[in-house]
């Protein structure tokens, strides 16, 4: 028997905000322990929350961003569990009228090789509603520490459709989302500071069949390789227990992305009953046209669009926008420069993901503090293109730009890199004149005194009225001498 | 509406976190059994079309501007802590 | 004149501001009186009357220097202990918070302050405002100063039992099914809920939060309007607080004159209506119509609903509102905890009296799975039903005039059977389902010596005429000026 996955993800994304979801103390990661909160994050006696406007906005940008429908009107509502981590025992959420409905997440699947686009797909969402986090524990032998920092920070959950087949599959969402994410300025998605939290859910089923397996939630996986890794690992096992003859059951699964093990969680409730119901301290939202317009305004381009425009617009391949595109910073440096130099699109991107990479990575910079600028790097192609400078020059100039911060031409000018003049039979004229004119300088050079040669240079450059490349005088001088 | 009956004061009491004794277990089934069975008359009002009152003047969209403001000093935060250790509340092990 | 503590707020802002009176002296009379009789009346959970004593101080240096307030600046004011005041302890009357200390003040408390009053004691209550006579209380039971055998009402008892005692000169309740309006009938003072949204409930502990309200007991109309005037206002701190203007109610209380259109409720005068009370209200009724007010009879087709409807729609609110009360970050921790989770069974178990636990219970009940549609949707629906009832009467009326409660003040102990107690609330629920302020003034005694209080139902947020109707009723009675001899 063939079988096929059924993969259906909760996200959970942290969004950037300076306050929390209902109360106007910081949020922030790596603080001193319980040094962000108030009587609100504390659920103290007599406190009551207040919406974040900010975050309202974000989580109706993601829903833009993502293609859903905005809900009109949406609400909060109470979901009631005691837990030591939560400071009410309750957990300000949505869940009869989330605020995004639908939408897409587009993903793209490995191809047959690296420069090689692979398959794209839509994964539909089911809906992303708006909560809160809770606090954190620190679990010691016989105790556990509670931190109440993270408490309350605003949390968007993303519920995917359980329409994925594959731990590559989920992956590519996961890659997807973040970047989309990161895009919009709605979250810096670090995993490793909690801001984007997976559970997935997984059934398998022969294939060609349509109903649902028994579905396990795997959690605790925290990085994106762990989600892949986990998810295919449980695939694996509950193939292998349906193999063997066993029956799958309904439960909540661990994953260790350290050992690559998985172990069932006992369950803690006799049964979830989370009481649903609408937090009458809160006044639902409506989300109107003229908002929507206005947050549509501000959301960037999607990346895969983007990806589509650059092959079009500027006609670069693939090797190239799968570089670019995935980080927003570098292809609006690549558009820059692109603009910058037109027609030269292509060659302004193999800079950008050879060199300008390359020496970031060497000098462990993040582009933000790149002295390379897109006029720069415009301003050196064009040098090439203009025959300013040739291949070999046009590096080193490149590797001296990206450490001084200065002008291509500027550097070109002062090492002497430019190829002038481009008459190379005028320059060998000049060379042959200087050599007629110096006989003792020859003799000496000759006579194998290297320097020599320097008293041949002179009378050269008068003669190109200082524009020759010295090097090339150099080059020039030596071959026509040798040839003597 | 279910019948007073249903309620399993063994499972609510369990969800609500309290642990009853068998007297306040049998002596509370009995009050909130009359009080569900008065609660019963609600059956007979024709609700038909009518919407839910959540909030006596419904109002939308109260909300603040995303301003840091500060909160309380840790010292403070924790002035009213049962059990505390390095600026943390302690509880006993929390089994995951 | 009566002694200090007797004496209205208005009266004593005047001998204040003609400096024939200290803040000083009105607070060591009021400390002394406390002190005389706190004892039998059992009203503070505590006071600290040092703390009072330098308020007032400060509040004389200011109107040395010409900086006073205004009317409430050195009047003491006592609070119920579930408004939170910084540094003050504040225990809702339940031994889950017996050793909490807030860090904040709840927005009413601030307003008080900058209105330069003294925040003065906190007074009991029952449990998390849970209950109709103060007996639910996890301290003690407040007796009522006109009765000490019987019970100042509840669940604000000490708020209007320390006022009626003159322990404090105004005080501040919360009214979630009428824990203002019927202890103040219970205790022969004016006892107000404003409109839903009228008044912040930042620094309130939540009992029920679709329907609780903070509003002010005083020992006239005026006095009402001259506290609620201190604290009503929109807050940002308050999601469901109103934007609305709020005008100078005491100045109000005259501008106003009616005449005014009354509707009375033939749901209101039916059986279970103590006789004594029912003739004193009809007399008051009588008294509008001498005024010149057309006295209308409205119908609140929906009324017998309102109890059932309250306790699921107030319990289900309870049981999440009170989740927090868990024994982790504050409150009563149980010792006999070996694990995390056990610290909720056991700390809620010891901490919570019977009350708060069978309403925990119940509204866990209804909320629970299968059940929400049945219980707390339908209630809801049935909320808009009663809803519209009284907006309906007040198509034709202006203000709606009722009892406050069906029975005088009971005996102590002498109702122990919790659905008993509930159907005591049935004048005063409605009330808070619809949103509406609605007062409570004295308007007679029984023979036995017991206050009876007319209730007066307002339009939303038309406090200021709501007052001024009860003010022209309080214009010609001196049930008002009668105090319990203690
Ligand atoms: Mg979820
Ligand atoms: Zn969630």
């Amino acid at each position: 028997m063939k079988y096929e996955a059924v993969i259906g993800l909760e996200v959970h994304i942290q969004l950037k905000t300076r306050s929390k979801m209902f109360t106007r103390v910081a949020t922030g990661f790596g603080q001193p322990e319980n040094t962000l909160t108030d009587p609100v994050v504390l659920a103290l006696p007599g406190v009551l929350p207040v919406m974040n406007k900010e975050a309202l906005d974000k989580i109706v940008k993601a829903g833009l961003l993502l293609g859903c429908t905005i809900a009109p009107v949406c609400k909060w509502d109470r979901k009631n569990y005691f837990y030591p981590d939560s400071p009410k025992n309750y957990q300000i959420s949505q869940y009869d009228q989330p605020i995004c409905l639908g939408g897409t997440v587009e993903i793209e699947l490995p191809g047959p090789s690296r420069n090689v686009m692979g398959e794209h797909k839509l994964i539909p969402l089911t809906r992303i509603h708006l909560e809160e986090d809770v606090g954190k524990l620190n679990h010691f032998a016989r105790e556990s520490l509670v931190d109440y920092n993270r408490a309350g920070t605003p949390l968007m959950e993303i519920v995917s459709d359980p329409a994925m087949h594959s731990a590559e599959e989920a992956f590519a969402y996961l890659t997807s989302l973040r970047q989309t994410m990161v895009y919009g300025g709605i979250s810096d998605c670090d995993m490793e500071k909690g801001q984007l939290r997976c559970d997935a859910n997984i059934s398998i089923r022969p294939v060609g069949a349509t109903y649902l397996g028994t579905k396990v939630e795997l959690k605790n996986l925290n990085s994106i390789s762990f989600v892949r890794d986990g998810i295919a690992h449980e695939i694996a096992r509950q193939i292998a227990v349906v193999e063997a003859g066993g029956t799958l059951v309904q439960e909540t699964r661990d994953y260790d992305g350290q050992t690559g093990a998985s172990q069932s969680l006992r369950s803690k409730e006799m049964a979830h009953d989370y009481r649903y119901f609408p937090d009458p301290d809160l006044m639902p939202v409506k989300v109107d046209e003229e908002w929507k317009a206005r947050l549509l305004a501000e959301c960037p381009e999607r990346p895969f669009d983007k990806q589509r425009r650059f092959f079009t617009q500027y006609q670069v391949p693939y090797t190239i926008t799968s570089v670019l595109v995935p980080d927003r910073a570098l292809s609006d440096f690549f558009e820059a420069a692109a603009q910058l130099a037109p027609g030269k699109a292509q060659a302004v991107g193999n800079w950008i993901v050879n060199d300008l990479l390359r020496e970031l990575g060497n000098a462990r910079l993040p582009l933000a503090e790149s002295k390379v600028t897109p006029a720069h790097l415009a301003a050196l192609v064009q040098l090439i293109e203009a025959g300013t400078v040739l291949t070999n020059a046009a590096k080193e100039i490149f590797v001296e730009m990206f450490a001084s911060g200065e002008k291509p031409d500027v550097i070109a000018d002062r090492k002497g890199l430019k190829a002038a003049p481009t008459d190379t039979g005028e320059l060998e004229q000049w060379c042959r004149d200087s050599i007629a004119g110096n006989a003792k300088a020859v003799a000496e050079f000759k006579a194998g005194k290297d320097s020599a040669i320097n008293a041949l240079k002179g009378p050269v450059m008068k003669a190109a009225k200082g524009k020759a490349n010295p090097k090339l005088v150099d080059e020039t001088l030596r071959r026509v001498l040798a040839a003597l | 509406m279910p019948s007073p009956t249903d309620l399993n004061i063994d499972h609510v009491a369990h969800l609500a976190r309290i642990a009853l004794t068998p007297e306040e277990k049998t002596q509370f089934a009995a009050q909130l059994g009359d009080v569900l069975a008065y609660i019963e008359q609600l059956k007979t009002v024709d609700i038909a079309g009518i919407e839910p009152t959540a909030h006596a003047f419904p109002i939308y969209n109260v909300w603040a501007d995303d301003v840091a403001r500060p909160g309380l000093p840790v010292e403070a935060a924790l002035r009213n802590a049962p059990a505390q250790r390095d600026n943390m509340i302690v509880v006993p092990k929390v089994v995951e | 004149m009566p002694e200090l503590f007797h004496q209205p707020v208005a009266a004593l802002a005047d001998q204040l501001a003609a400096k024939k009176l200290s803040a000083v002296e009105l607070m060591q009379a009021v400390i002394a009186r406390t002190e005389a009789v706190e004892s039998r009346v059992k009203a503070f959970n505590s006071f600290d009357a040092a703390d009072a004593l330098a308020r007032a101080r400060a509040s004389d240096e200011r109107r040395a220097a010409g900086q006073s307030r205004g009317p409430l600046d050195g009047i003491p004011v006592g609070l119920k202990d579930v408004i939170s005041v910084a540094g003050q302890p504040l225990t809702a009357s339940s031994k889950m918070l017996a050793n909490f200390v807030s860090p904040y003040d709840a927005t009413v408390t601030r307003k008080l302050k900058e209105a330069g009053a003294v925040c003065w004691g906190r007074l009991n209550l029952d449990e998390f405002a849970m209950g109709s006579s103060t007996e639910n209380s996890a301290f003690k039971t407040t007796s009522n100063p006109w009765d000490l055998a019987r019970v100042p009402g509840g669940s604000s008892g000490g708020s209007a039992a320390a006022l009626a005692a003159g322990e404090a000169c105004a005080t501040l309740g919360s009214d979630t099914g009428g824990s203002i309006r019927q202890p103040a009938a219970f205790c022969n003072v004016v006892g107000m809920k404003p409109s839903y949204g009228l008044v912040s409930r930042y620094g309130l502990i939540a009992y029920a939060s679709s329907l609780d309200q903070i509003g002010p007991f005083g020992r006239t109309v005026e006095d009402a309007a001259i506290v609620l005037g201190a604290i009503a206002g929109h807050d940002p701190l308050d999601s469901t607080s109103f934007k609305t203007e709020i005008p100078d109610y005491r100045a109000e209380l005259s501008k106003r004159r009616g005449p005014w259109k009354l509707g009375v409720p033939k749901e209101y005068f039916g059986a279970g209506l103590d006789p004594e009370v029912g003739a004193a209200v009809q007399a008051a009724i009588d008294y509008y119509r001498k005024l010149g007010c057309e006295i209308k009879e409205v119908s609140l087709p929906h009324t017998q609903y309102a109890i059932a409807t309250y306790y699921i729609i107030a319990t289900a609110e309870c049981s999440s509102n009170l989740a927090r009360f868990d024994g982790i970050r504050y409150g009563h921790r149980s010792a006999k905890a070996n694990d995390a989770i056990d610290i909720y069974f056991h700390s809620r178990a010891e901490g919570f009296g019977a009350e708060v636990k069978r309403r925990i219970i119940l509204g866990t009940y209804v909320l629970s799975s299968g059940y929400y549609d049945a219980y707390y949707l339908r209630a809801q629906k049935v909320r808009t039903l009663i809803r519209q009832d009284f907006l309906n009467a007040y198509r034709e009326v202006d203000a709606i005039l009722t009892p406050t409660s069906p029975v005088p003040a009971f005996k102590i102990g002498e109702k122990s059977d919790p659905l008993a107690m509930y159907l005591l609330d049935i004048y005063t629920i409605g009330v808070n389902l619809a949103g509406l302020p609605g007062a409570s003034i004295p308007c007679g005694f029984t023979r036995g010596g017991l206050p009876i209080g007319l209730q007066i139902i307002g339009r939303p947020f038309q406090e200021a005429d709501l007052l001024a109707i009860a003010h022209a009723y309080e214009q010609g009675h001196a049930w008002h000026t009668q105090h319990p001899k203690l």
